[in-house]
């Protein structure tokens, strides 16, 4: 499968994702923020960073450049999408996926472990999880507190897909960190399962997410 | 003509500001006792406009398209004439 990694002036997790693609055998190229047509692509990840320095808010910069135009088409081409902490972020303030993800709570960057839990299993990138499996990603980020005052569709929908257990670090509604939209296709997660992609980094239990999407 | 305009943002009602509460707890450590601490971002531009009306209604397009995400952020426009 082709997988397009999205770069930003100030995107830096692009080869750790590409490092977890083709670990889990996809077949990864970069594609830089300018680039229009992404038909190439059977799939498409954001991945972290600073796109932008981040400037006015994490996200809102990156949301209004060409290569948001190629994604919007894959998306209506039904082509998974994932969106990782600043991609997230970006999907979030195109309006991709609900809600956003502003300012933590303790205004503090937060960079740990943390243990999620799977809450649904209907995305390309959650399908080899069981439901309410309980996985250990890194979170690294100062926006990430999720926010959405239509929370009630948000359930009804199924579109939480990872929520933090035993504790809310950043202060999200419900403890949400990953969030998908109606049909499930695109997925915005604040953790960094390409951080948790090989058990030298301290996990494997992301690697799944890029599993799912090659052998979806 | 020229514009000079300036768009105030801020969150709506009832969002939480860490900012501002950030503030607010270090002025506590000063002595000084605050309450309702808020942070307004300011947004300064000119720009070229047949009418104040037109100048609003593309600044209006602005907060919309990129400068404000409406699910969290109020924001207020001024606009003045750039002769001032």
């Amino acid at each position: 499968m082709k997988v397009g990694i999205i770069r930003f002036p100030g995107s830096n997790c692009d080869r750790d994702v590409f490092q977890a693609l083709r670990l889990a055998g996809g077949e990864p190229d970069y594609v830089w923020w300018n680039q229009r047509d992404l038909t190439d692509f059977e799939a498409i990840v954001i991945p972290g960073g600073f796109s932008y320095g981040d400037y006015l808010r994490a996200g809102a910069i990156a949301a209004i450049t060409p290569v948001i135009d190629g994604i919007k088409d894959a998306v209506k081409e039904d082509k998974p999408v994932l969106g990782i902490c600043n991609g997230a972020q970006i999907l979030a303030e195109v309006g991709l996926v609900p809600g956003v993800f502003t300012l933590n709570q303790n205004a503090q960057f937060i960079c740990q472990w943390e243990e999620m839990e799977v809450k649904t299993t209907r995305t390309p990138f959650t399908s080899f999880y069981k439901r309410g499996a309980v996985i250990r990603m890194p979170i690294a980020h100062a926006e990430g507190r999720y926010y959405n005052p239509e929370m009630d569709n948000l359930k009804d929908q199924d579109q939480i897909v990872l929520s933090f257990v035993g504790k809310n670090p950043n202060g999200s509604m419900e403890a949400i960190t990953g969030v998908c939209d109606l049909e499930g296709k695109v997925c915005a997660v604040m953790p960094h399962p390409e951080r948790a992609s090989e058990s030298i980094l301290g996990s494997d239990d992301g690697l799944k997410f890029f599993k799912g999407l090659i052998n979806y | 003509m020229k514009y000079r305009a300036e768009v105030m943002i801020s969150l709506k009602k009832g969002m939480l500001n860490p900012e501002a509460s950030t503030i607010q707890r270090a002025l506590a450590l000063l002595d000084y006792q605050v309450d309702e601490t808020a942070t307004i971002e300011i947004i300064k531009f000119s720009l070229k406009a047949k009418s104040t009306d037109e100048a609003r209604e593309q600044v209006d397009q602005m907060c919309q398209r990129l400068l404000c995400n409406p699910v969290i952020h109020n924001y207020q426009i001024n606009i003045n004439s750039g002769d001032e």
